[in-house]
């Protein structure tokens, strides 16, 4: 196997980045330009945003129920048992609820974009709809863009309640803890940098996990081993991206309210 | 060579999209023109100084060796891949640095055959050969019509609702045909379209070519590998009362089917079917033999 010189590696970075940010910025250019695929985006929205909420309910339920009884445990060593409800809310609105619905939706969605669209591309199904003139970002890309920054938001909404949900009932049920105490001081605690933390960050995850799920998908080459390599650098980049996102988007967040 | 074709090459000319289709409506000059076009891949050279021009109603058969670079031709010539050097003029327009948006435009006076059909297959026949004209929003019944008599063309008028993975090799082929034909296209390009079928299917789609050549004088480019196809092609003509291809006269061959060679990167021959035969070159000879 030849080993690829540094040189051409870094190059080989510089033009997939460069290409990453074309790409992405002509989908988001796209959504003010005709003509508009609004039926693809409700395909779209309904593909991404109803087929992932089974798991998303899931997730969030169980990850607010774990919060809770792993909190609730070391808060008893401060006799502070009591504020489990302000720990998962603030927990699951600012981090976990928009991380983890993210997370999930790359595991579904990213990987099936890079795979939809890898496939398209070997088999020349991107180049049929060039020659038939047609723009494949605007058709194919800036619906499920716009479809994943909506439907992420609106999940991790979902995410949040369901987490704050599943806190409360192994709270009652399982820690002996007053329900009217605990949704009191989970509601309480809020303050709006928090719930605006906790909205900005799927707006921008969505637009991640879309634009490099379509990226891969869009760039595939070398047939169906192609497609699979796509499918896992997709979810593999837009994983990592969405920590490191998290982490950039918290430190600017807590930088400007200062929580 | 292009010269003369200048004036239409001007960016300012070319600005609005809708100039696009007046500019290429008032090209009174050669369909398709490749001057001095060189492209490469990773380091490659893959075509070197290829120049030809394709006429109003000229059919243009495209020979060569399997991966000489016949289809980057194809690709080249709709605009789908830009040269490193070199002018492509497409009806009279210069489309190597043509902005997408217009080459969009440009592109849907262009029928385009591709070498593995390339059809969506996640849409059913009937919006594959539709899809051009359900992206004009044409009314359902009159695109239903279209459609029928694309289909019908090609005699598949009963696979309208079949999706392309419960088709054979050559149905998949014959509706590219019908979903390139609909719109009456200007310029026709056709990449391999017998390329992996049997003889008796391949006759078929080269007989489907030829009716469209006969009946609707398309200009064309036709890219292949099998000789048997480009002679059948240049020796044939569509019956349209028997709706069947019927050969030629012994001795004759039809005067607006013309040829070119590539071989390791450049054209070697561009000629009429005579002129091929009697080549005295040698690797036209042992190709041909």
């Amino acid at each position: 196997m030849a080993f690829t010189s540094p040189e051409d590696y870094a190059k080989k970075m510089v033009l997939t980045l460069q290409n990453y940010f074309l790409l992405a910025g002509q989908a988001f250019a796209n959504v003010a330009r005709k003509p508009f695929y609004f039926g693809d985006l409700i395909v779209q929205g309904d593909l991404i945003g109803v087929g992932s909420l089974p798991i998303v309910i899931l997730t969030g339920f169980f990850t607010g129920g774990v919060l809770a009884l792993q909190s609730a445990s070391a808060l008893a060593q401060f006799g502070a048992k009591a504020v489990t409800g302000q720990l998962v809310s603030l927990s699951m609105i600012k981090e976990l609820g928009p991380v983890l619905t993210s997370l999930m939706l790359t595991g579904r969605n990213a990987s099936g974009m890079a795979s939809e669209l890898g496939s398209m591309q070997v088999t020349e199904q991107i180049d049929a709809m060039r020659a038939l003139g047609t723009d494949p970002v605007k058709k194919l890309v800036t619906p499920r863009v716009l479809a994943t920054i909506i439907m992420c938001f609106f999940l991790t909404i979902v995410s949040d309640a369901l987490g704050i949900a599943g806190g409360g009932a192994v709270s009652v049920s399982m820690l002996g803890l007053d329900a009217s105490q605990y949704f009191h001081t989970a509601y309480q605690t809020l303050q709006f940098p928090d719930v605006l933390q906790g909205l900005v960050k799927p707006v921008f995850f969505g637009f991640l996990i879309s634009t490099v799920g379509c990226y891969f998908g869009m760039s595939t080459k070398g047939g169906t081993q192609g497609v699979g390599r796509s499918t896992t650098q997709a979810v593999v980049v837009s994983s990592v991206l969405i920590i490191a996102t998290d982490f950039l988007i918290s430190r600017v967040m807590i930088g400007i309210f200062g929580r | 060579m292009p010269d003369t074709l200048t004036p239409n090459t001007d960016e300012n000319a070319v600005a609005e999209t809708s100039t696009v289709d007046k500019l290429a409506d008032e090209n009174t000059g050669p369909v398709l023109i490749f001057d001095h076009v060189s492209i490469g891949f990773e380091g490659r050279p893959v075509l070197d100084d290829i120049s030809f021009q394709v006429k109003k109603g000229e059919t243009r058969i495209l020979l060569g060796p399997a991966g000489v670079g016949k289809s980057v031709i194809i690709k080249l010539a709709n605009g789908l891949m830009r040269p490193d050097s070199g002018k492509i003029l497409l009806f009279g327009l210069d489309i190597t640095e043509m902005p997408e948006a217009q080459l969009l435009q440009l592109r849907r006076r262009v029928g385009m055959v591709f070498q593995e059909s390339a059809l969506f297959d996640s849409l059913d026949v009937e919006d594959n050969v539709g899809y051009r004209l359900n992206e004009e929003h044409m009314p359902p019944e009159e695109a239903h019509q279209k459609v029928a008599e694309a289909l019908r063309f090609v005699e598949l008028e009963q696979t309208m609702k079949k999706y392309p993975s419960q088709l054979s090799g050559g149905m998949r082929r014959r509706v590219a045909i019908a979903r390139a034909i609909i719109t009456d296209p200007d310029l026709i390009l056709y990449d391999s379209p017998t390329g992996g079928l049997d003889p008796i299917t391949s006759t078929t789609i080269i007989e489907l070519v030829i009716k469209q050549r006969d009946v609707y004088g398309t200009t064309a480019v036709l890219v292949t590998h099998r000789l048997q196809d480009a002679y059948v092609m240049a020796t044939h003509r569509f019956d349209k009362a028997a709706n069947q291809m019927t050969p030629l006269p012994p001795h004759t061959t039809d005067p607006n089917t013309t040829f070119m060679v590539m071989n390791d990167t450049k054209m070697i021959f561009e000629g009429t079917t005579e002129e091929l035969a009697h080549s005295e070159d040698p690797f036209l000879k042992e190709y041909l033999a």
